[in-house]
C-alpha cells in the first residue's frame, strides 16, 4: 500500500489521508460519518445506492496557462455541478468535499425516500431490526413521510429459503449487492446473482444446494437491512435483548474472534444459553468474518447429554459420586498404577487445562499424549510463524505453500486469506495427491503421490523453476496439513518443511515459517505444553492407567475402544456422555468453553483469550481444576481455582510464554475498517475487539535460538497387493464429531459417509458410483458411499475422518 | 337558652344524614359483590387481544418488553406455519410473560405495540400469595375466544395471513 498522503478539506476541515482511498473512507477516518449502504470497506466500490451523495470541488485550473487559480491566497475551487458518490470517488490533493450542505443533505434525504418506497417497513418482525443500517439512516437522514403511492410498493413471498441456512427477504432488498459482491469477490464462491431488473430486481441462489458456500453466514452481517437473515437465529431474540462476551471459535486451529451473544430462554428452563455467534474483528487473524461452521456449530455445549455430575464405576455400574469421592478413587489408582499412568488430551482443551495435566504427568512421571492424528509440533514450536505474522499483508514477491492439506475443509478463513493473498499477487503454490479448492488460485499446482510428501518439499530445495520461486520470495510461509497422512506422515512432513524453510531462510521473521493444520483448535498448544502425538495409541494405552480429557477414542475408534477395556483404570473428563464415558471407571463433568476463561494457541501460534459468557452447567468444573483435585489427592500441588494463576505458573515455566501475562492478551489497538460500533451500516453487524487481540508467540528462530529440526524416520511405503487399496484419511469441514453434529441446522451439510476414488479404481473394484460399498481395514469396517474424483490417484480410496470410519493414517484396505 | 344549642346543632346534623340517607345517592359500592366501573381510560391488568377469526394480535416483536421501564416483559418469539398458525406474519410469540409485581401500569407496553395486541384492561383485582403467581403467562393474558375452532394454533389456507402488521387505511397517527 502506498503510503504518499494527500490534503483533502472535509466541512470544511483539512486532513491528510493516505492517497486512493475513497473519500468515504478519508471521512470515517477523521471521523466525520458520510452514510453508505453499498459501499464495505473490504469490497470494491460499486456506487449502486447512491446513498452517499456528497459536493466535491476540486481547485480551478487555468486552461491555459496550467496553473491553480489563486483567490485572496488560497486555491479557488470549482464546485462540480451534480452531486457525487463518496464511495467510487478517490481522493486527491487539494479536493474539497462537503458532506452537510443543503444540496448534499437533500440528495441522502431522498435516496432514502427512494429506498423505502418498495421497503416492507416490518422491522417488528425483522431479526434486522435494531441493528440495521436502513432504520438508523433512515432515522439520520430520511424524510418524516413518504410522497409515494402506498399502493405500489412491490409485494412478493415473505421469506425464502436460499439454502437451509439463510433466509432471503426480497421485499427488504434494497439491492446494494454487498451479498453478491462478497461471494464473488472474497468468498470466490459466486453463488448469489441478480434477477430481473428495476424494481423487480431480486437476490437468487445460482447454485444447488441453494447458496451452497462455508461463508454464507457472512452475507447476514455486512447486508444493510432484514434481506439476508440465518435460519439458525431466527426470531431468536432482538439484537438489544442480547448480553455479549468476547470468545474465540474452537472448532479449527485458525482461532477466529467471536463474540456469543446470549440471553435468557424459556425452552432452556429460564436458563442463559447462547443465541448467536458472531465475528469479533481481529484483522491479524479473521478480520470480520467467521465460516458457517463457526458460526453454526456453537450448539454441543447446550447439548442434553452434558454430563453434569461426577461419576464412578460400582458393581460394574457407573453411578453418581460425590466431587471428593470421585477424585480420591482417581488419584489411588493412579497413584497405584505410577509407572503405567498416561494422559490422554485432546486440543478441545485450553492451555492452562492442558498445563495443569502436563505438570501431573510429569510429576508422576507419565506419559502426556495428545489425541491427534497429526505430529510435527516439535517442528512447529522452532520454526513457527514469527511473531507480527499477518497472512492478509502478503502479496506480490511472497510466497505460500500449502501441502497435504485442504485448507477449504480444514480452516476455512486460511484458505480465504490464502486466496486473497494469491489473488493479491502471492506465488501461491498447492502440493496435494489431489485436487482441491485451492488448486484454481495456485499458481503451481504439485500433484505427488501418496508417500511422496517428504520427497515433494525437498524437490522445492533443489534447483528447480518452482524452488526457484520459493527460494527468492521475499516471506514464505508453509502450511502442512494430514491430508492423507497419519502421525508418522505429518511428523517427517514437518521435519522436511521445517529444514526446507531454514535451509532458505524463510524462519524467525514475521511472515515467514511454517503453519500446522491441526485437526483441534488448541493442539499447537498443546505441543507448547510438551504433548506428543502418538502413532500407535493402541500401545500406548494397552494395560495403563489413562486420564482422558477432552477426547472420545472409545467412540471413534473400535481398536482405541478394544485397547482401553483392557486398561488398569480409566478416567475420563469430557463435557458430553460419550462412548468413553460409558466404558470409564470415574467420570468428571468438565465445562464447556462457554461457561469459563482459559487461553487458546492458534495454529499461527497466537495466544488468545476467551471468556465466560454463560453460567456453569449442573456441578461441573473447569479441566484445569479437575486435575488439580485429582493432583491434591496424589499429594501434587497444583493451582485450581484461578485461570490467571495458572497461566502465570505456564508464562514462568514454558520458555515461549515467557514474555506473556494475561493482561497483555487481552491488549487491543485501533483496527481499520472501523466495525461494530453505532455505525453498523459501515462494516456490519460484526463486533468490534475490546477484550483482547492475542499475542503471537515468538518461534525459537526469532529468539535466536539454536534451531536443530529433528530428524524423522520416513516409514516404508505401503504396498497393496491386487485387490487391495490404499485408503488415506482426508478432512472434511462438516462431520460426524460431537462438535459440529450437536448442529442440527448442519444436518444436511454434514451428509452421508462417502469415500472417494477414480473412476478407473471404481471400476477395477467393481463398485457401483452413488451406492453404498463395504470396506474394510484394520480391525474396521463399514459401509459408504461411493464418490468418484477422477483427482485421486489410482488404486488410492480416500476415508474421511469423524465419519463413521475409523482411520487415523494410510492404511491397506479391501473395498467390495 | 344554651341548654338547646347542642340540641339544635345535633338536629342539624342529624337532619343532614337524614337528607342524604333520604335523597342522595350513595358513593360506595358492595365491593367485591358490587364492582364499580371504572373510567374509559383507566389502566388496569394487560391483555392480549385477538383478531375476529380468533388469531393473535401479538407478532412477538417484544417491543413492548423494549419499551418497559420496569423491565416486567419477557416475549420470545417463534415462526408460524400455516399448519399451525397463531398470528398473521411470520412470527408468533411463544413465550409472553408479564410480572405484576414489576409492572408499574404505565401504559408504555400499549404505546409500543404495532398490532394494539397488548392493551391494559379494566382488571384491577390483582393478588399473589407467592412471587411466582405474580408472573403473567401468555394463556392467562389472552382474551378468551368465542368458540372452540377459533383457538391458536389454528390451520389456515395458505398464503393468505402473510402480513405481520395490519396495512393501516390512513396512517396519520
Amino acid at each position: 500500500m502506498t503510503t504518499k498522503q494527500v490534503n483533502v478539506t472535509i466541512n470544511g476541515k483539512t486532513v491528510s489521508v493516505p492517497a486512493g482511498i475513497t473519500v468515504v473512507e478519508a471521512a470515517k477516518m477523521h471521523g466525520i460519518d458520510i452514510p453508505v449502504f453499498c459501499h464495505h470497506p473490504k469490497l470494491e466500490p460499486v456506487g449502486m445506492c447512491r446513498m452517499c451523495l456528497v459536493e466535491i470541488g476540486a481547485p480551478m485550473v487555468d486552461p491555459k496557462t496550467k496553473e491553480v487559480v489563486m483567490e485572496n491566497g488560497a486555491p479557488k475551487i470549482a464546485m462540480r455541478p451534480k452531486l457525487e458518490t463518496a464511495c467510487t470517488n478517490r481522493v486527491f490533493d487539494g479536493m474539497v468535499v462537503e458532506t452537510q450542505t443543503q444540496k448534499a443533505m437533500l440528495g441522502q434525504k431522498s435516496t432514502v425516500e427512494f429506498l423505502l418506497t418498495s421497503h416492507p417497513l416490518d422491522c417488528p418482525v425483522c431479526d434486522k431490526g435494531g441493528e440495521c443500517p436502513l432504520q438508523n439512516l433512515t432515522m439520520a437522514h430520511g424524510p418524516g413521510k413518504s410522497r409515494f403511492i402506498y399502493d405500489e410498493k412491490i409485494r412478493l413471498d415473505k421469506q425464502v429459503p436460499l439454502g437451509e441456512l439463510i433466509y432471503l427477504d426480497r421485499e427488504r432488498c434494497i439491492q446494494c449487492a454487498r451479498c453478491v459482491r462478497f461471494q464473488e469477490d472474497i468468498a470466490s464462491e459466486p453463488v448469489l446473482g441478480f434477477d430481473e431488473r428495476g424494481r423487480k430486481m431480486q437476490i437468487v441462489s445460482l447454485s444447488e444446494p441453494g447458496f451452497d458456500s462455508i461463508f454464507s453466514g457472512n452475507t447476514t452481517d455486512i447486508c444493510p437491512v432484514g434481506a439476508l437473515t440465518t435460519a439458525d437465529f431466527r426470531f431468536g431474540a432482538r439484537p438489544w435483548e442480547l448480553s455479549a462476551e468476547s470468545s474465540i471459535c474452537t472448532q479449527c486451529p485458525v482461532g477466529c474472534n467471536t463474540t456469543l451473544n446470549t440471553r435468557r430462554e424459556a425452552k432452556a428452563g429460564g436458563d442463559i444459553v447462547v443465541k448467536r455467534v458472531m465475528p469479533r474483528q481481529n484483522e491479524e487473524v479473521n478480520e470480520i468474518w467467521l465460516c458457517d461452521k463457526g458460526r453454526f456449530a456453537y450448539h454441543y455445549a447446550e447439548s442434553k447429554e452434558r454430563l453434569t455430575k461426577p461419576m464412578i464405576r460400582k458393581d460394574g455400574k457407573l453411578s453418581r459420586a460425590s466431587w471428593d469421592a470421585a477424585t480420591k478413587l482417581a488419584a489411588e489408582k493412579f497413584t497405584k498404577n505410577k509407572k503405567d499412568f498416561v494422559v490422554l488430551a485432546s486440543g478441545r482443551l485450553s492451555n492452562e487445562d492442558l498445563f495443569n495435566l502436563k505438570s501431573l504427568a510429569d510429576t508422576v512421571g507419565g506419559k502426556a499424549i495428545l489425541y491427534s492424528d497429526m505430529g510435527g509440533g516439535d517442528v512447529t514450536k522452532l520454526v513457527g510463524v514469527g511473531a507480527g505474522t499477518n497472512i492478509g499483508k502478503l502479496g506480490k514477491e511472497d510466497a505460500i505453500v500449502v501441502i497435504a492439506s485442504d485448507l477449504y475443509e480444514e480452516a476455512p478463513i486460511w484458505w480465504l486469506r490464502v486466496k486473497q493473498a494469491a489473488q493479491r499477487g502471492a506465488t501461491l503454490i498447492v502440493a496435494n495427491p489431489r485436487g482441491t479448492k485451492l488448486d484454481k488460485f495456485a499458481k503451481h499446482v504439485i500433484r505427488y503421490e501418496h508417500g511422496d510428501e517428504v520427497k515433494t518439499v525437498n524437490d522445492l530445495g533443489k534447483k528447480n523453476k518452482i524452488a526457484d520461486e520459493f527460494a527468492k520470495a521475499k516471506n514464505a510461509i508453509i502450511f502442512y496439513g494430514s491430508d492423507g497422512l497419519g502421525v508418522n506422515g505429518t511428523s517427517a512432513l514437518a521435519s522436511a518443511c521445517g529444514s526446507l524453510l531454514k535451509e532458505t531462510g524463510h524462519v524467525g521473521r514475521a511472515n515467514n515459517g511454517l503453519i500446522g493444520v491441526w485437526q483441534r483448535a488448541n493442539d499447537q498448544g498443546a505441543f507448547e505444553m510438551g504433548f506428543e502425538a502418538e502413532a500407535d495409541l493402541e500401545k500406548a494405552l494397552k494395560g495403563k492407567a489413562v486420564y482422558i480429557a477432552g477426547a472420545d477414542p472409545v467412540g471413534d475408534d473400535p481398536n482405541l475402544a478394544k485397547a482401553l477395556k483392557g486398561a488398569k483404570f480409566v478416567a475420563v473428563q469430557d463435557l458430553l456422555e460419550t462412548a468413553t464415558t460409558e466404558i470409564a471407571d470415574a467420570v468428571f463433568p468438565a465445562q464447556a468453553f462457554t461457561e469459563r476463561e482459559g487461553t487458546f494457541t492458534s495454529g499461527e501460534r497466537r495466544v488468545q483469550r476467551f471468556y465466560a459468557a454463560v453460567p456453569v452447567k449442573g456441578d461441573s468444573k473447569p479441566d484445569f481444576a479437575i486435575t488439580s483435585m485429582i493432583a491434591k489427592q496424589m499429594g501434587v500441588i497444583l493451582e485450581g481455582s484461578s485461570v490467571r494463576v495458572v497461566f502465570d505458573l505456564l508464562s514462568n515455566s514454558i520458555e515461549a510464554f515467557a514474555d506473556l501475562n494475561y493482561d497483555k492478551l487481552a491488549e487491543t489497538k485501533e483496527q481499520f475498517p472501523i466495525v461494530g460500533r453505532s455505525d453498523m451500516y459501515y462494516g456490519g453487524t460484526t463486533y468490534e475487539n475490546v477484550k483482547g487481540l492475542g499475542v503471537q508467540l515468538l518461534p525459537m528462530a526469532q529468539v535466536g535460538g539454536t534451531v536443530r529440526i529433528p530428524k524423522v524416520r520416513k516409514e516404508a511405503a505401503l504396498h497393496p497387493k491386487e485387490k487391495e487399496v490404499l485408503a488415506v484419511p482426508i478432512n472434511k469441514l462438516y462431520d460426524f464429531g460431537i462438535t459440529v453434529s450437536s448442529a442440527e441446522l448442519l444436518e444436511q451439510r454434514i451428509g452421508e459417509t462417502k469415500i472417494s476414488m477414480n473412476s478407473s479404481t471404481a471400476k477395477k473394484l467393481g463398485v457401483d458410483v452413488g451406492k453404498n460399498a463395504k470396506i474394510s481395514f484394520d480391525g474396521v469396517s463399514g459401509e459408504a458411499i461411493v464418490n468418484i474424483d477422477d483427482s485421486v490417484s489410482a488404486g488410492v480410496v480416500l476415508v474421511p475422518r469423524s465419519m463413521g470410519l475409523a482411520i487415523r493414517e494410510p492404511v491397506v484396505a479391501k473395498v467390495k | 337558652m344554651r341548654v338547646f344549642e347542642p340540641i339544635i346543632e345535633l338536629s342539624k346534623g342529624l337532619g343532614e344524614v337524614l337528607r342524604s340517607f333520604l335523597f342522595e345517592k350513595t358513593v360506595t359500592y358492595q365491593y367485591p359483590e358490587v364492582k364499580r366501573e371504572v373510567r374509559p381510560r383507566f389502566r388496569g391488568r394487560h391483555v392480549l387481544n385477538r383478531y375476529d377469526n380468533g388469531l393473535e394480535k401479538c407478532i412477538g416483536c417484544s417491543l413492548c418488553a423494549a419499551a418497559c421501564p420496569a423491565d416486567a416483559i419477557f416475549v420470545e418469539s417463534s415462526e408460524n406455519t400455516d399448519e399451525k398458525r397463531f398470528s398473521p406474519g411470520e412470527r408468533y410469540a411463544s413465550t409472553y410473560e408479564i410480572n405484576m409485581l414489576r409492572c408499574i401500569y404505565c401504559g408504555f407496553c400499549e404505546d409500543a405495540c404495532p398490532t394494539e395486541a397488548i392493551t391494559l384492561g379494566d382488571n384491577y383485582e390483582l393478588s399473589f400469595t407467592d412471587r411466582k403467581q405474580a408472573i403473567y403467562t401468555k394463556d392467562m393474558l389472552l382474551l378468551p375466544v368465542k368458540a372452540e375452532n377459533m383457538l391458536t394454533p389454528q390451520k389456515v389456507e395458505p398464503k393468505v395471513f402473510t402480513r405481520s402488521v395490519p396495512q393501516m387505511e390512513d396512517p396519520r397517527d
